[in-house]
Formats: C-alpha cells, structure tokens, sequence
C-alpha cells in the first residue's frame, strides 16, 4: 500500500478500478428542486421573507443536498469536486446580477424620455412645471471635458509608462512609481479642489480680464489628473506582459531601441493598453465631484470648454436627481442611462480600433 | 562579406557576478564556430557579447576587446545599432514578433531600419526565406501570423528575418534545442548553406551538431557554482572530438562530466 492510500483512504485507485459511478443528472435536478421547495416552505412558511431570500437560501440547501448526495454516489472527492464547481457558478451568477439588475433599471425608468427633445435641448428656461428639457448640453460637455481630458492624459500616461518600464532606472523612477501610486488613490474631489485652487483661482484670471471663471477646460484638468495614474499602472503592466526576447530580437536586427518600443513593443502591448484607457475615461465620465467644482454646471448649451460654466452628464444626473421638479427624475435617469450607452459605445469602437491591427488568427 | 572576429581577454559580469573570465580566441571569416560546454558555463553570455546583446541586460557589464576586422565593437564611439546590424542574432526559443503576418516578420528588421519601397521588400523577402528553406512551406500564406507556425518553421522564419539585414556574422544562441530532429536537419543544412556568406557562431548543446557542423569548436568550463566561466580549449572541431589535448575536454565530449 502506498503512504497516499494510507493516509488518504479513497484517494488512489487501484489499477483494477478506475471507474466511479457518476451522479445521475435526474438526480442532481432533484436536489435542486427539492432544495427550492424546503427553502420555499421554510421562508414563506415563517414569513420571514421573499423570494430573494428562497432563492439565496435555496441555493445553500442546494450546494449542501449535492454535497451529501453526490458523497454517497461519487465518493468524498468527487463530492467536493462537484459542490466546489456549483459554489464557482453560484458566485460568478450573483456577481452578474447586480450588474444586470443595473441595466435592467436604467433601461427601464430612463426610457420614458428618450425622445428627440432629451437629446437636441438644454435645460435653458425650464422651469419645475415643465415636462421637457433635456439633457444636449450635458452631453456636449461631457464629451468635450473627457475628450480633452484623454488628449492630455493618454499621451502623457502611456509615455510616462514607456519610461518607467523601458529607460527608467534607480531612485528616480522608483520615486516616480511611488508617488503614480499615491495619486491612484487621490479622491477625485481633491482633484477638483487642486484644479480650483491652481488653475481656476490662479492662472484663469489672466485670460478673463482678473476674474476667475469656471470652465469645462478646468473640469478636463482634474479629470486628467484623475486618469493619468490609472493609465500609467495598467499601461506599465501591460509593457511588462511584452517578453523581453521579442525586444531581444528586434535589437538584434539593428533596430534601435526607440523604433523597437513604436513598433514591436506598443503594438504587442495595444489592446491591454486600449483596455486600461478605456477603463479610465469610464471613470472620468461619471465624475461628478470635480466638475461641479470647476466647471460649475450649467443649464445652458455652452460649446466652449475655454470660457463659462458648462454642464457634465455625471451633474446633470445628480441634479436632476435632488431637483424637487416631478419630471426631473425622469430625466435623471434618462441621463444615467446616455452615460453609460456613451461609456459603452466608446468602449466597443475602442475595443474594434486595438483589434483592427491584430492579425486574423 | 563575412568578418573575422578577435576577442581578447574579454570578460563578463553581471553586477558584481564574473560570469566568464578572460577569453581570448579568434574566428576565421566563412566557417562555422560551435561553443560547447555544461550549462552556466558562459558560453551564451560570450555570444551575447558579441554583438553587444549582453548589455541590455541591468547592470551587465564587459571587460576587454573585442575586435570585428580590427574595429573594436565596445569603443565608446561605436553606434550599438550598427553593430547589431552587422552581427546577427537568433536565439534559442523562436521569437517572431507577434502582430506581424510571416512576411512582415522575414522584412521586420529592413522595415524597421526604414526600407520602404516595396519591391525591395518582396524581393528581400522571398531571397531569405528561400535561403532559410520555408519558402516553400510558406509562400501561400504570407499575411497570416508568424506565430501561427510550428516551433520549427518560426525559427527558420527567425533565421529568415536575421539574414534579411544580410549581416556578417549570425551568432545561434542554441538554436535547435526546441526544435524535433527534423527541424534541427534543417536548420543544420540551412547553415552549411549560410557559411559560403557569413561568419556563423553557435552556441549547442548538443555535441553531434557541433561535430557535425563546426570547422572549429571551443569548449567552455567551469571549476564549481559561482565560478566564472573560461574557455578551456579552441581548436580544429576535427581535432576537439578525436584528440583534444585537454583532460577537461576529453572528459566533457567523452560524457565523463558535465
């Protein structure tokens, strides 16, 4: 007898049975129903709850019947091997119904104004009584904030990444990672405070005739502040993924080391790198914080990020949200679920860009 | 045009770490080099210094000379780039670039040293991945992935891809060690083919290669762990595998040690 056959009865099968029986599928089912049927009883029986609730302690009684039932078919292991697994696919089901739950809310109260006076009018004289309005500056200004915020902060975290990960070496970069690090962690409303401070308190006086002002250009600034650790960390970790022969056998083609970053490195490293990206400006978009500071909000349609209040969709949610007015909730939702279509879309043609330079496989 | 290459009493390190001490040998111009010797000994970083691969490496280091037709490679006015492009490089596990179809691949280092014009680039690709020998296996499917082929053809499309630039010297980093029998023939054949045109010096471990391959062979030892690597003994292959007039080398071909 082997010491595992010793130690661990069951384990090792003998070369004269290596088969098992296997758990009926009919069998299985029945465990499942039959634990429905007890958590059913069980919680609307003692009205201590809803059918969330029998779902969620369904799926308990369910984990441990199959345990017990497939211990007395399978044998311990395969026991564990089966409930492990329905464990595995209970959890990835529950970490996808929030998500779900989410969309399903949003599609379902922001529908009712999806009409063609949410997406070509501002909310300029619209008073409480009004039904209409929309949300046309909002998305304008979120699409120019963001945009310029990407410009600034794409080229400038990818770089950056390029250097820690490529030429950066010694104390410098370390120090450099460290404090990528620290402003990871910034809360975006420190951000907007820093960005009112420098920028709109200190520097807008000079192009305003000595008054400070709000602008959607402010918002851009701390939303690029916000965006560039991100994209520095995941673009880093990306350039790293890039295995070091592959930049090996473009130098030893004579390429020199700038040209072997642009064309063998990047493009290896692209569609991990469009992900972190994309990952940030959906952060940037539904900041809320910074924008209220420095931008101001605004009812109006304000095309020039450069001068004068302007409004974001991530605000015009939360004001609409908090107006007393019965039809703003409506457009509150209306509005979060632009957000997120924007973010998604934006996403999709990103995701289609990185590949369109991926070869067919 | 082949080079003839002189290293004298070149040293590497690794940080603080020798990892080959004081070596001292030439090669002829148009013959073919095998290095030999147990792992760790230094024969894969001496190559790497060869074409001055050995630097990218953090905190790696080299002592010595080390001359290409009498111009030394690690004078401080020497462009890294050109070396490199004069002194090819495959290495031991195949590496095409993974974005770029199996022609891009065999122009990579034309295209990225800035060849644009396309006939060039046609030309240069089917030449040298005839002279690799995959064209044949390759040829209708030129635009999908290098790195969809087998181990074996990605490594003549790596061999492809280095006598593109049509360098002087190829360096093979053990360059058949991933690769079947049948794949490792062809690459042996492909060097005989290469020899008439360029300096090669290859790293193996396997000794019938470098019998079978090599005009000259240099065996590399080292005492213990820790120890720098030296050359042991350079000579005619034909006289390394049948009279060697070291007990070192004897011992190693012999399968005593090592």
């Amino acid at each position: 007898m082997s010491v595992l056959e010793q130690e661990v009865p069951g384990v090792v099968m003998t070369p004269d049975n290596i088969r098992t029986r296997k758990l009926p599928p009919a069998v299985n089912l029945g465990v499942a129903v039959a634990a429905l049927v007890v958590a059913a009883a069980l919680v609307l029986g003692l009205g201590i709850g809803n059918w969330v609730l029998v779902i969620v302690l369904g799926a308990a009684f369910y984990l441990g019947g199959l345990f017990f039932a497939a211990g007395r078919v399978e044998g311990v292991r395969a026991a564990r091997n089966r409930t492990m697994k329905s464990l595995i696919y209970a959890a990835c089901v529950l970490a996808v119904l929030p998500l779900a739950s989410v969309v399903w809310t949003l599609v379902s109260k922001g529908a009712s104004r999806l009409d063609g006076d949410f997406f070509g009018t501002s909310m300029n004289n619209i008073s409480a009584r009004d039904p209409m309005g929309g949300a046309y500056h909002a998305i304008i200004g979120t699409l120019e904030q963001v945009g310029i915020a990407a410009l600034m902060a794409v080229p400038l975290g990818v770089l950056g990444a390029i250097y820690l990960v490529e030429y950066g070496k010694g104390r410098f970069a370390a120090t450099v990672r460290f404090f990528v690090d620290v402003m990871t962690g910034i809360p975006s409303i420190v951000a907007g405070l820093f960005i009112l401070s420098f920028w709109v308190l200190i520097v807008s006086p000079y192009f305003n005739d000595g008054r400070p002002q709000f602008s959607g250009f402010a918002a851009a600034l701390a939303l690029a502040v916000l965006m560039l650790p991100t994209i520095v960390r995941s673009t880093e970790e990306m350039l790293r993924l890039v295995p070091g022969p592959l930049r090996e056998g473009s130098y030893a083609l004579g390429v020199p080391q700038w040209k072997t970053i642009l064309k063998v490195v990047l493009p290896t490293a692209l569609p991990g790198i469009v992900t972190g990206v994309m990952l940030s400006i959906a952060r940037a978009a539904g900041e809320t914080a910074p924008v209220m500071l420095v931008a101001g909000g605004a009812a109006a349609i304000n095309f020039d990020p450069f001068a004068g209040n302007q409004q974001s969709l991530a605000l015009f949610v939360y004001q609409q949200a908090g107006d007393a007015s019965k039809y703003a909730p409506a457009r509150a939702w209306t509005a979060a679920l632009t957000l997120v279509v924007l973010v998604l879309a934006l996403t999709i043609a990103a995701k289609l860009l990185a590949r369109r330079n991926k070869l067919s496989r | 045009m082949a080079k003839r290459i002189e290293a004298s009493n070149v040293s590497s390190y690794y940080g603080d770490f020798k990892a080959i001490d004081s070596v001292s040998m030439t090669v002829e111009p148009k013959t073919i080099t095998a290095l030999i010797g147990p792992s760790g000994c230094g024969k894969s970083t001496f190559l790497r210094s060869i074409n001055r691969m050995h630097e990218v490496l953090p905190n790696a280091r080299i002592e010595g000379r080390l001359t290409i037709d009498d111009q030394n490679i690690y004078d401080p006015d020497v462009d890294v780039t050109a070396v490199r492009r004069m002194i090819g490089m495959v290495f031991q596990r195949p590496n095409p670039f993974p974005t770029m179809s199996i022609y891009e691949n065999a122009v990579a280092g034309l295209k990225l040293n800035g060849v644009k014009k396309k006939s060039i680039l046609d030309e240069a690709a089917e030449k040298s991945l005839r002279a690799a020998n995959i064209w044949d296996e390759v040829k209708d499917r030129l635009d999908r992935p290098g790195a969809g082929l087998s181990g074996g053809q990605q490594q003549r499309l790596c061999i492809a891809r280095t006598i593109a630039v049509e360098p002087q010297v190829v360096l093979m980093d053990e360059p058949c060690s991933a690769l079947d029998p049948i794949s490792t023939l062809a690459i042996e054949d492909l060097m005989f083919k290469l020899k008439d045109r360029f300096t090669i010096i290859i790293v193996t471990h396997n000794m019938q290669q470098a019998a079978r391959v090599s005009d000259k062979t240099g065996f590399f030892s080292i005492d213990k762990t820790g120890d720098p690597g030296r050359l042991i003994e350079y000579d005619d292959t034909q006289k390394i595998f049948s009279n060697p007039s070291q007990k070192k080398t004897e011992d190693y071909i012999t399968g005593r040690f090592g």
